[in-house]
């Protein structure tokens, strides 16, 4: 009896723990204007005047490989809308919304590449499954990667390989994740016992093998919300390294509500243009992102600590919550881009992955990966016009901030001369950031890399920078350059 | 316009951040006063917070000594007077200690109980105060905290430690033949309930810090930092005192209880202590199990539980007059200077006195994946050393890479290791039945069977892949490392490193030097040993080096006393109740008939008749019926798998029988059949210093004792020698060499000794 007892404690503690990335801080309508006017974006076309270290990264004798353009689905919270979906069938509407918005012709598509992290086990290559529901030519071959926070990123750099390699032509890269249904196993004794069922012969064997059977085989097995080297979740090593660079819990707030400040601006004002509306089965159709939801700091204070607890400093309001969306993005050599009469809008540069201590250095993907992306190109922090960043947590952003701020830690921990220096706040992912719109995990590097893209074209900036860390101390950062009006 | 409004909102967002900063950077720390004239500790005042320090110079651990006790009063004498402060953080400024005990050298230098007393009672009436403390104090744990260490956080009103694998929390004062005299008896039953306390107190065993706050030894936990804006180590100490501060402040403002929520078990356990028949039970069954285990040889556990009753039962007045009292008795006592030696010399042979090695050895080569080769391995991996095993078969490579593996998997089991790290240090051994990669090897130690020609043709097969710069290292118990180094194209770079077995439960390590052995080789030896975590001897070469040679003269004696009629149970018992861990015909069955009989011949040979007693062929008829000791299944005893009681072979009886000396009645009892044992190793041990095989008695102390068993009471046989008086081991000596012969003739320094009473091997 205990057992069974201690079996559903775990269970509810698993969910809970699981759960808790997705309570929210404020009911809805909490939203005040007035927390709005202290952030602006930075004003369009100032910067793109400024001289650039490079006039354009072409270089000689390769494949300029371009994005005509990219899609999402709204991202919305887990157990919202889209909660009776599976996963391909979110990727499908992002592929469907791809195909809608560029008109590319599904047979002139030579590859499909999804990124997705929690796989549905049903359909393990989700990109395949839903390229064949999206109406994609069965000729289209389609695989899926996996990369944790960067698998769609790594989906587009896959792309940008073919291409490059002149593999391929037109590529479409995306990623899908459903949080609001994880594939939950029966236990390994359970599932063991189950497959030697299934080869018994006799009734004694079976017998015999159902007399082994104990109630604690029913114990289910969660996805892993930890890190599998370190058995730390994400929010907690995040809480250590807010700590450790010293970032108070008023910072990581305020940082929060920059972000749902800056992405219901935006929403507002029509910027979020990768969003395509989407007709759920059943539903009405969602048009928008809902996890967006400015609070008060006052309202933010009031939570209390969701991993260190009682006194750590990452709560519920500044971690990004767990989000159900899919992306796609239509990649080609530029040429053939031409030749089919689109007008891209933004090239696909450099691109690093970069990798380092999962336990204590589990979220500085970006600061490992900006500087030496930027060397790659030959650009300078003052060349870029557009920082994308993955927002994970309020803490882990700020100390990316500070560790890309910090000789110091640049000379002991990276081996170099010195810091990078940090990314103006003007110019950094001010149209909100995933701890506002949303993290479908496989899906937030297309976002990413749209929202770059679009930025540059409306801002008419020239260089972007996109970066993202990832469980396993990965990380990543791609140089976006505006497509030449 | 735009532009101006989004850098103006910047600022401001910027501005924001700086004023309502809550800690760190903004608050100001008022230094007190009197900072300059103290050494050991300092205090600053942060917001009504009281940031008390230790921190002793030139050490890396903080202690609690006579400067430090004094002044601790004066700070906290001003804390406590002090309008401006609410509360107190007491934390240490060292990374990996906050107090590591009290100064031993302050007990050791007391000559009456009377003093040691009184410095309990000065220590108890202290922290009796900082109990009683108004103003609620923090102890904010990082790294070790122990014995009077741990005494003074639980007299805190809160307690808050880094969950660090550094941070052991305990009270191992029995350890030392002591017993915590700082209200530590009587504190912590309270705080964790009898039984845990005893089990803390009386195995002196190290609490680590999830496990402390489990028990309630602990508060709070707070997570070890990686880098940040400052070295981890450093920013984890601020971190630990910035959320030592917060809850030091919630406690003054009764916003956080200082009272822990107990669980049920907890407070059935509680409840359950509170009937005294119960209580009674306990007492009576904890002394049970004491008694059976120390077998009386230790006073100290039984004045522990002495002194917890008296608390509990006669309340706190009875409990701390009880307990200074018996912790002056007990400082007094041989078994706790026997103890404190052996700690201290245990400290000594963690130091390696031959400086830094020219080059760090990272790859190390194993030959033989034996028990003993495979053991070498397991200790080597898990510190990081790349290491190859090789053998000659793959099933016997196979046997040794699955030990090497069980070996991390149990402390996985054990949570020592999480599974990760298991895979990672398992990933450090490279599993081999050839020489390849030898060519990196920076040490080479070859386990492989104990024949010389053998070891001799391993050497030149392995000297001729390895580069120059390669130290070969052989571990054997016997065979002399001159004659192995014989057939070596460059003896500089031979060492013998012997290892006991088991190698990852057996601290010694026994390293011995040829004449040709150069310093740089016997550095790097040493500096592997030390990473393996092994406690070190350094010994001249010589037949059967240190250990062995003591050892053998001992197990010889115990040949005899079985052939003249006392059974292998009964000697057993006589040994363990002296203070060996494990009984005489036992030890023989462990290390193994056939090895007993390889070195007793050796031996015997060279040293001829100070090494007789027992006939040879007591062992050499085992040998022939198969009986090798344990690994056979049958020695003495019979061994099986799951067995847990062995019970006698009596086939041995009939070699015994055949070979039965008389047994001679006045050296026959059973404490002089002990003395025959004991003297006949004391007299080896002391023949080794003589002789200069020994640097040092120290080393000689910590061999005996961490290698071969020696009882830890006795402190080791020089130890033994001067609190035991070599007076009465020589006049036993004469008494047995009446009896039997030249092999009980005491040494010449044991004699020396013996004639100037103020001669001692530790002055």
């Amino acid at each position: 009896m205990w057992t069974i007892f201690k079996v559903f404690i775990e269970f509810v503690n698993n969910t809970a723990s699981v759960l808790c990335f997705c309570v929210f801080f404020c009911p809805r309508g909490m939203w005040d204007r007035s927390s709005l006017t202290g952030i602006q974006p930075a004003p369009p076309a100032l910067e793109a005047v400024q001289a650039k270290s490079k006039q354009t990264l072409a270089k000689p004798n390769m494949r300029n490989i371009v994005v005509v353009d990219g899609v999402r689905t709204p991202f919305l919270l887990s157990g919202t809308s889209y909660k009776d979906l599976m996963p391909h069938d979110l990727a499908r509407a992002a592929l469907s919304g791809l195909l809608h918005r560029t008109s590319v012709p599904k047979d002139v598509v030579d590859y499909i590449i999804f990124g997705t992290v929690i796989q549905e086990v049903k359909t393990s290559n989700v990109a395949r499954e839903a390229a064949l529901g999206a109406g994609f030519s069965d000729r289209t071959p389609a695989h899926t990667v996996t990369m944790a926070c960067i698998s769609s990123n790594q989906a587009m750099t896959t792309a940008v390989g073919l291409i490059a390699s002149g593999q391929c032509d037109v590529v479409v890269a995306g990623g899908v994740e459903l949080m609001s249904d994880v594939p939950i196993r029966h236990s390994r004794k359970m599932r063991k016992m189950m497959l030697d069922l299934s080869k018994a012969k006799t009734l004694g064997q079976r017998l015999s093998l159902i007399s082994q059977f104990r109630l604690n085989f029913l114990s289910p097995e969660l996805p892993a919300v930890a890190e599998f080297s370190t058995n730390e979740t994400m929010g907690h090593s995040a809480d250590r390294l807010a700590a450790a660079f010293a970032i108070s819990r008023l910072e990581q707030d305020e940082y929060a509500l920059r972000s749902h400040s800056l992405a219901k601006k935006a929403q507002g004002e029509g910027l979020l243009s990768d969003v395509v509306p989407f007709k759920v089965p059943g539903k009405d159709t969602v048009t928008q992102d809902n996890g967006i939801r400015p609070s008060s700091l006052e309202q933010m204070a009031k939570l209390k600590p969701a991993f260190i607890k009682p006194y750590g400093t990452v709560t519920a309001a500044n971690s990004s919550f767990l989000t159900d969306g899919a992306s796609a993005v239509l990649i080609l050599a530029e040429e053939k881009a031409l030749a089919m009469g689109y007008k891209p809008k933004a090239y696909l540069r450099d691109f690093v992955y970069v990798s380092q201590d999962p336990k204590d250095q589990l979220l500085l993907g970006p600061t490992y990966a900006t500087p030496k992306v930027l060397e790659k190109a030959g650009l300078t922090m003052n060349d870029i016009d557009a920082f994308e960043f993955h927002e994970a947590f309020s803490g882990q952003i700020l100390a990316n901030l500070k560790a890309m701020d910090s000789d110091w830690f640049a000379q002991n921990y990276m081996g170099r001369k010195a810091k990078v220096g940090s990314p103006p706040l003007e110019k950094f992912n001010i149209w909100g950031g995933s701890l506002s719109l949303g993290h479908p995990f496989g899906a937030t590097g297309c976002r990413l890399v749209m929202a770059t893209a679009n930025r540059l074209q409306k801002e008419g900036g020239q260089y972007g920078l996109v970066a993202a860390c990832a469980a396993g101390g990965q990380g990543h950062a791609m140089i976006v350059e505006a497509y030449p009006k | 316009m735009v532009a101006s409004r989004a850098v103006g909102s910047l600022s401001r967002f910027t501005a924001s951040r700086m004023l309502r900063c809550p800690g760190y950077i903004c608050r100001s720390f008022t230094r007190s006063s009197a900072l300059l004239t103290r050494t050991h500790i300092n205090y600053g005042v942060k917001g009504d917070v009281a940031v008390i320090r230790i921190n002793s110079p030139n050490s890396k651990v903080n202690t609690l000594g006579q400067e430090v006790h004094s002044e601790f009063i004066e700070v906290m004498n001003e804390v406590w007077s002090s309008n401006q402060i609410r509360s107190a953080v007491l934390i240490s400024s060292k990374p990996g200690c906050f107090i590591a005990g009290a100064d031993l050298n302050m007990l050791t230098a007391c000559t009456t109980s009377q003093e040691v007393t009184q410095i309990s009672q000065e220590a108890q009436r202290m922290f009796e105060k900082v109990e009683k403390s108004t103003k609620p104090i923090v102890a904010a744990i990082n790294g070790s905290c122990l014995g009077g260490g741990l005494e003074l956080a639980i007299s805190c009103q809160y307690r808050i430690a880094t969950k660090d694998k550094k941070t052991v929390l305990g009270s191992p004062e029995v350890l030392l033949g002591i017993l915590p005299g700082a209200g530590g008896t009587q504190r912590l039953p309270k705080m964790v309930g009898v039984p845990a306390a005893f089990d803390m107190m009386l195995t002196g065993r190290g609490i680590r810090a999830d496990r402390a706050k489990k028990m309630g030894l602990v508060d709070q936990l707070v997570e070890p930092l990686g880098p940040g804006i400052k070295p981890p180590e450093e920013r984890t100490i601020e971190y630990l005192e910035e959320v030592a501060i917060t809850f030091a402040k919630g406690l003054a403002d009764k916003k956080i209880s200082p009272k822990r929520d107990k669980g049920l078990v907890e407070k059935l356990t509680s409840y359950a202590m509170s009937i005294p028949f119960v209580r009674q039970q306990i007492y009576k069954k904890v002394e049970e199990k004491v008694r059976k285990q120390t077998k009386g040889l230790y006073p100290a556990p039984l004045k522990i539980i002495d002194v917890v009753k008296t608390g509990i039962e006669q309340g706190s007045d009875a409990g701390y007059l009880s307990e200074s009292q018996k912790f002056g008795e007990l400082a007094m006592t041989k078994e706790s200077k026997a103890l404190m030696g052996l700690y201290r010399g245990q400290t000594l042979c963690k130091k390696n006195k031959f400086g830094a090695p020219q080059k760090e050895v990272k790859q190390l080569a194993i030959l033989g994946a034996g028990l003993m080769g495979a053991g070498i391995a397991q200790v080597s991996v898990d510190k990081g050393l790349q290491t190859i095993l090789k053998d000659a078969t793959l099933a016997a490579l196979g046997r040794g890479q699955q030990q090497v593996f069980r070996g991390l998997n149990d402390k996985v089991k054990k949570k020592a290791l999480t599974s990760f790290e298991r895979d990672t240090f398992f990933s450090n051994l490279t599993g081999q039945l050839d020489y390849q990669g030898f060519e990196k090897a920076d040490m080479v130690i070859e386990a492989v069977f104990e024949d010389l020609s053998l070891k001799h043709k391993v050497l030149k097969e392995v000297e001729a892949v390895i580069p120059d710069h390669c130290v070969f290292a052989s571990n054997t118990s016997a065979l002399p490392i001159n004659e192995i180094a014989a057939v070596s194209k460059r003896p500089e770079k031979v060492i013998g490193m012997h290892y006991f077995s088991p190698v990852d439960k057996m601290q010694l390590l026994e390293i011995i030097t040829t004449q040709k052995t150069s310093k740089d080789t016997t550095a790097s030896a040493v500096e592997v040993g030390l990473k393996q975590g092994k406690v070190i001897i350094v010994v001249k070469d010589g037949p059967g080096f240190y250990t062995t040679r003591c050892l053998a003269p001992m197990m010889s004696e115990v040949i005899r006393i079985l052939q003249e009629g006392v059974g292998p149970k009964k000697l057993d018992s006589l040994t363990t109740s002296f203070g060996f861990p494990v009984g005489a015909a036992t030890l023989v069955d462990e290390v193994g008939v056939d090895v007993a009989k390889h070195v007793a011949e050796n031996l015997g040979n060279v040293f001829g008749e100070r090494f007789a007693g027992g006939s040879l062929e007591v062992l050499k008829g085992m040998i022939s019926k198969g009986f090798l000791g344990r690994k056979s299944g049958k020695g003495f005893y019979i061994y099986q798998e799951g067995v847990k009681n062995k019970n006698l072979n009596s086939d041995v009886d009939s070699i015994l029988a055949s070979l039965k000396m008389p047994s001679q009645p006045d050296v026959s009892s059973d404490e002089d059949i002990q003395y025959r044992l004991v003297t006949r190793f004391v007299n080896e041990a002391v023949l080794c210093l003589q002789e200069g095989v020994l640097a040092t008695p120290t080393e000689g102390d910590i061999g005996a004792v961490f290698g071969l068993g020696f009882p830890p009471s006795l402190g080791g046989p020089f130890r033994f020698v001067d609190l035991y008086g070599a007076q009465k081991i020589v006049d036993r000596l004469r008494k047995y060499e009446a009896a039997y012969g030249k092999q009980f003739t005491p040494c010449q320094l044991l004699v020396d000794h013996a004639s100037s009473p103020n001669k001692k091997f530790y002055q």
